[in-house]
């Protein structure tokens, strides 16, 4: 509370002392003539102008060098799936371009604010338009938008096209929800079961159908774990209000919404291990990861891949994280052979389990799923699983 | 000096008794019109000044709210581990203090709620009704020649919708659940669902009733600029001669009375969807430990019904500022605007492109990414005319003899704030980089410098400019100017930083970044944010104060054209009367940017084209 008082006091004071400067320097306006007051003021607004603008240029250019390091493709911020760079590249080009007008039209116009102050038995030139001119910059503008515009375009339809007849591709789904993310792999069938979401309960988060054969083998891991180099579709849905799945250093985001699966497909390029020893060549990334403690590991080494929530979805919006681990082909295959159907471990035999006492397809008693095959990602079987 | 300036007002006088059009007002008008008492004076008034100065201090009460607000959330984002103990007295229990330390914390919930109401009362209060509503009450029927506006009535009645939105808004504050918290744009099914969040509740329903008192206001503010602009304009007034402020509120209406109506329905239906149990956003979804019934909705409805307003809005709050920055700057250049029919044609493209733009908003959204190739290709030429007006601003500097005060400095920061937002907004607008740019605070930095800090801008140039119009003094030129060095200045140290946030991927609308290792590494750069937000939060102070002590205490006018503009408002008497011309309406002989011509100084709209001169076109 004191404190409070001693702010708001303060401010007061400031202010009373500055509207008194105001009062004076009024005044004083009042006693030296205003014309010469205004000249005067003229030469030193002319003057700041100026001086803005080489402090300006020189704090935009100081400040890009120092976060350089956060900028898209440069230095550790280097995108980790095969369509990041291009993207990475369009937003380098879309810079410089737009850096090109933004240092010229800066200089023109505080460099015309600084000479052209207004100055004693001076008048303004009459310069009502120039039909030419504005033809030209019209023209130029446009020119680089399409240049801009066509790149652009043809790389969205790229990365956002889904995944064709014959691709061989890993289906994986992402579900939102407030306020974590669940995630489904199809299991060795390669085929995420189907969902109902009236189905939904507590041991059910995602309402499978348990009676779809499909389900049976469906797994649900902590991490979202996939392979180097293989190409991923992602279903994204959301169980409640609209979510958004972003991957940051993938340039992955689509958002989740209730009732209507999207897709992001994207093909992961760089290993976690990989990333990691990029990372080590940078001294921020020396630092120790707990800050507290300057003898734990340095960041690179603690270094994971996340997955988060771009679209507002409640007060717990913040908090959605998963890990993303990108592993090798023999790595993911031994993860994927140590996963177990959510099915088997959590439903099989329960009350709440459809199929309780029935013999499931293919066997005599219930047990757990095998390692999966290695066809684990046929591209028939799975786009069957999709709307 | 004095006798100069006496003579040229008889001159003018003169001028208008000759020229000028009869149109019998003030015979038909003894004295006093409405029989004005206090109330229907400066309460209930008619008169477009009284209006205009009304919806300005509404505007300026409602942005020291709303810049109040985001400075708390400043302050949870800066530094999160402080206590906020201290401003229990104010936010009560929307600060958690820990029983055993005593560290107050801001609640997640009125986090959000604060973000959302800060983008509300800003966009829609303030710099829709604030600035729209005041300058275009002011400077239409004073600009072409009017007594008042075509309907004085529905004038009144559209500020008052205002003022009733702006109560309805103010009273959510106090809920027991919280305002809505959302986010501004209040995209069901969060919206539309109080299990999804406590706002969503009693909030939600006050905020959609607000808006919808809203957007009657505007509605009636609309028709009536549009009509005043089409019927009022005085002998000699045709389009092409019109200030370039008056052409951007006449477009700037007809864009508010095109979108904000979709809005309304876009808000109706999902009035239905929350109490009448209609499904036209929602579809399967399992909240609060049940599945609903909803089936069929999509929520991606809303926001194409939303955008079809909410970009337009950018415009709505855009355009008035660049009106006003155009006859400043053109004003105290001494210079005519350069291109003045470019500038009317590139208001007029982009009033017609912000209508078919809507869906950048949502590349990311879900809709079917064939179609979001049209989106950026209109998108992208929006730049186009911008350009072209950044490009004539920049000319109609060049070989001025610029006049600096407090009303063309600010007008000269509108210049590089539009450069500096509009040049992200080319990022933005092409969706391969939105892959990755949606929703980070690179959105946050682009659209808060070019239509924030602009429009505000824009509106500070517009009020230092016009303050003499409206109160008969002025405002002191040394608070003015502090003012604007501080909030340059302070605009880029709050918003710059955030473009490096949002290419290293940093979500918008986060209450705090330490749940991710890729958002840790930011902290010093936020705290420095949340500074600068205090001390140019603490600057704007300084202007409400010069703005209030000048209404009373500033500098008296003595003449009726302190700037020596050619503009006919200020041919008016300096103490305001109703019907604005005490005989005459003056007749209009050419455009309004006859300045540095033939060896003069400026030309007034009034004066007739003289034997050996030739007319600009």
């Amino acid at each position: 509370m004191k404190t409070g008082l001693l702010i708001i006091g303060s401010l007061l004071l400031i202010i009373v002392v500055v509207v008194q400067i105001g009062k004076i320097t009024e005044l004083a306006a009042k006693i030296r003539g205003e014309e010469e007051v205004q000249i005067e003021t003229n030469n030193r607004m002319g003057r700041f102008m100026m001086a803005f603008l080489i402090a300006f240029m020189a704090l935009v250019f100081w400040s890009a060098i120092k976060y350089k390091n956060y900028m898209l493709g440069y230095g550790p911020h280097e995108a980790a799936s095969s369509h990041g760079p291009e993207l990475d590249s369009m937003f380098n080009w879309t810079l410089f371009f737009t850096g090109v007008v933004f240092v010229l039209t800066h200089i023109a116009l505080f460099y015309f604010a600084y000479k052209y102050k207004g100055r004693k038995g001076v008048q303004a030139a009459f310069l009502p338009h120039d039909n030419k001119l504005e033809i030209i910059w019209t023209a130029i503008p446009a020119v680089v938008m399409c240049f801009l515009v066509i790149r652009g375009l043809v790389a969205w339809n790229e990365v956002m096209g889904d995944v064709g007849a014959d691709d061989e591709y890993i289906e994986v789904e992402a579900t939102g929800a407030q306020f974590l993310w669940y995630l489904r792999y199809p299991g060795p069938d390669g085929i995420l079961g189907e969902r109902n979401y009236k189905l939904i309960t507590g041991s059910n988060p995602l309402g499978q159908d348990w009676t779809d054969d499909a389900n049976l083998d469906d797994f649900q891991p902590t991490d979202l774990v996939l392979p180097v180099g293989k190409k991923v579709r992602v279903r994204i849905t959301a169980r409640d209000v609209l979510h958004s799945f972003f991957l940051p250093h993938f340039r992955v985001k689509m958002d989740a919404v209730p009732g209507m699966p999207t897709y992001f497909v994207f093909t992961p390029t760089k290993t976690t291990e990989e990333y990691r020893q990029e990372l080590s060549k940078y001294p921020e990334y020396q630092l120790p990861s707990d800050p507290n403690d300057p003898e734990s590991e340095p960041l690179w080494k603690t270094f994971n891949f996340e997955l988060a929530c771009a679209e507002l979805c409640g007060k717990g919006h913040f908090s959605m994280r998963k890990v993303v681990r990108i592993v090798t082909e023999e790595e993911y295959k031994a993860w994927l052979s140590e996963q177990q159907s959510y099915y088997m471990t959590t439903i099989r035999g329960k009350d709440d389990d459809p199929r309780k006492g029935e013999l499931l397809p293919g066997e005599s008693a219930p047990t757990e799923e095998a390692a999966p095959a290695e066809e684990t990602t046929n591209a028939e079987e799975t786009t069957t699983s999709d709307e | 000096m004095a006798h100069a300036t006496t003579t040229v007002q008889d001159q003018e006088t003169k001028l208008i008794e000759e020229l000028g059009y009869d149109d019998h007002f003030h015979e038909h008008e003894h004295g006093d019109k409405y029989k004005s008492n206090f109330i229907t004076k400066y309460i209930f008034s008619q008169d477009h000044k009284i209006i205009a100065r009304q919806f300005l201090i509404t505007g300026i009460i409602w942005a020291i709210i709303g810049a109040a607000m985001s400075v708390i959330f400043r302050l949870q984002l800066g530094f999160p581990d402080e206590s906020l103990a201290w401003l229990q007295p104010l936010l009560g229990k929307w600060i958690e203090i820990d029983a055993a330390t005593g560290v107050g914390k801001l609640s997640q919930e009125f986090y959000y709620a604060l973000v959302t109401m800060h983008g509300t009362i800003i966009v829609f209060f303030v710099l829709t009704a604030g600035l729209s509503g005041t300058f275009s009450n002011l400077l239409i029927p004073f600009q072409i020649g009017a007594r008042d506006m075509a309907s004085p009535f529905l004038n009144m009645l559209s500020y008052w919708f205002f003022f009733l939105a702006g109560v309805v808004m103010f009273f959510s504050l106090f809920l027991s659940t919280g305002p809505f918290a959302g986010g501004w744009v209040a995209y069901p099914p969060l919206s539309a669902l109080p299990q999804a969040s406590d706002g969503s509740g009693a909030g939600m329903t006050l905020w959609l009733i607000s808006l919808t008192l809203f957007v009657v206001s505007v509605g009636l503010g609309g028709i009536n600029y549009i009509t005043t602009v089409l019927n009022l304009r005085t002998k000699g007034m045709n389009m092409w001669r019109m200030p370039l402020t008056v052409w951007a509120f006449f477009i700037t209406a007809i864009i508010a009375l095109l979108s904000f109506p979709v809005l309304v329905s876009g808000f109706l239906l999902l009035m239905f969807d929350r109490g009448l149990g209609t499904s036209f956003y929602l579809n399967e979804i399992f909240i609060g430990g049940q599945a609903l019934d909803h089936i069929g909705g999509s929520p991606i409805l809303y926001q194409h019904l939303f955008w079809f307003l909410g970009h337009p809005e950018v415009y709505i709050i855009i355009l008035p500022a660049m009106g006003l920055v155009s006859e400043v700057l053109s004003t105290h250049c001494r210079k005519p605007i350069f291109g003045y029919k470019a500038m009317v044609y590139s208001i007029l493209a982009i009033a017609f492109l912000s209508f078919i733009v809507w869906a950048h908003h949502m590349f990311m959204a879900g809709v079917n990414p064939f179609i979001s190739n049209f989106f950026v290709i209109f998108t992208l030429i929006i730049a186009v005319p911008s350009a072209v007006k950044v490009f004539n601003w920049i000319s109609t500097m060049y070989k001025a003899n610029i006049r600096y005060n407090s009303a063309s400095l600010f007008a000269i920061g509108f210049v590089s704030m539009f450069i500096s937002g509009g040049l992200t907004g080319i990022f933005l607008g092409n969706s391969a980089i939105d892959i990755q740019m949606h929703d980070t605070y690179f959105v946050v930095a682009h659209f808060h410098i070019v239509m924030g800090v602009a429009a505000f801008f824009g509106m500070f140039a517009g009020i230092y400019h016009w303050f003499p119009k409206m109160y008969g003094r002025f405002m002191n030129e040394t608070l003015g100017r502090i003012h604007f060095w501080g909030t340059l200045i302070g605009a880029y140290a709050i918003f710059w930083p955030m473009h490096y946030l949002g290419m290293a991927g940093v979500p918008r609308r986060y209450y705090r970044f330490d749940s991710f290792e890729y958002l840790r590494p930011f902290e010093d750069m936020n705290q420095f944010i949340t500074i600068a937000a205090i001390i140019t939060f603490g600057l704007q102070i300084l202007f409400v104060v010069n703005f209030f002590y000048s209404i009373w205490k500033g500098k008296k006018m003595t003449t009726k054209n302190p700037w020596g503009a050619t503009t006919i408002e200020w041919t008016t008497p300096i103490e305001p009367i109703h019907g604005n011309w005490p005989g005459k309406l003056p007749a209009v002989q050419r455009w309004p940017y006859d300045y540095g011509k033939d060896g003069r100084e400026f030309i007034p709209q009034i004066e007739p084209i003289g034997p050996n001169e030739t007319e600009v076109h």
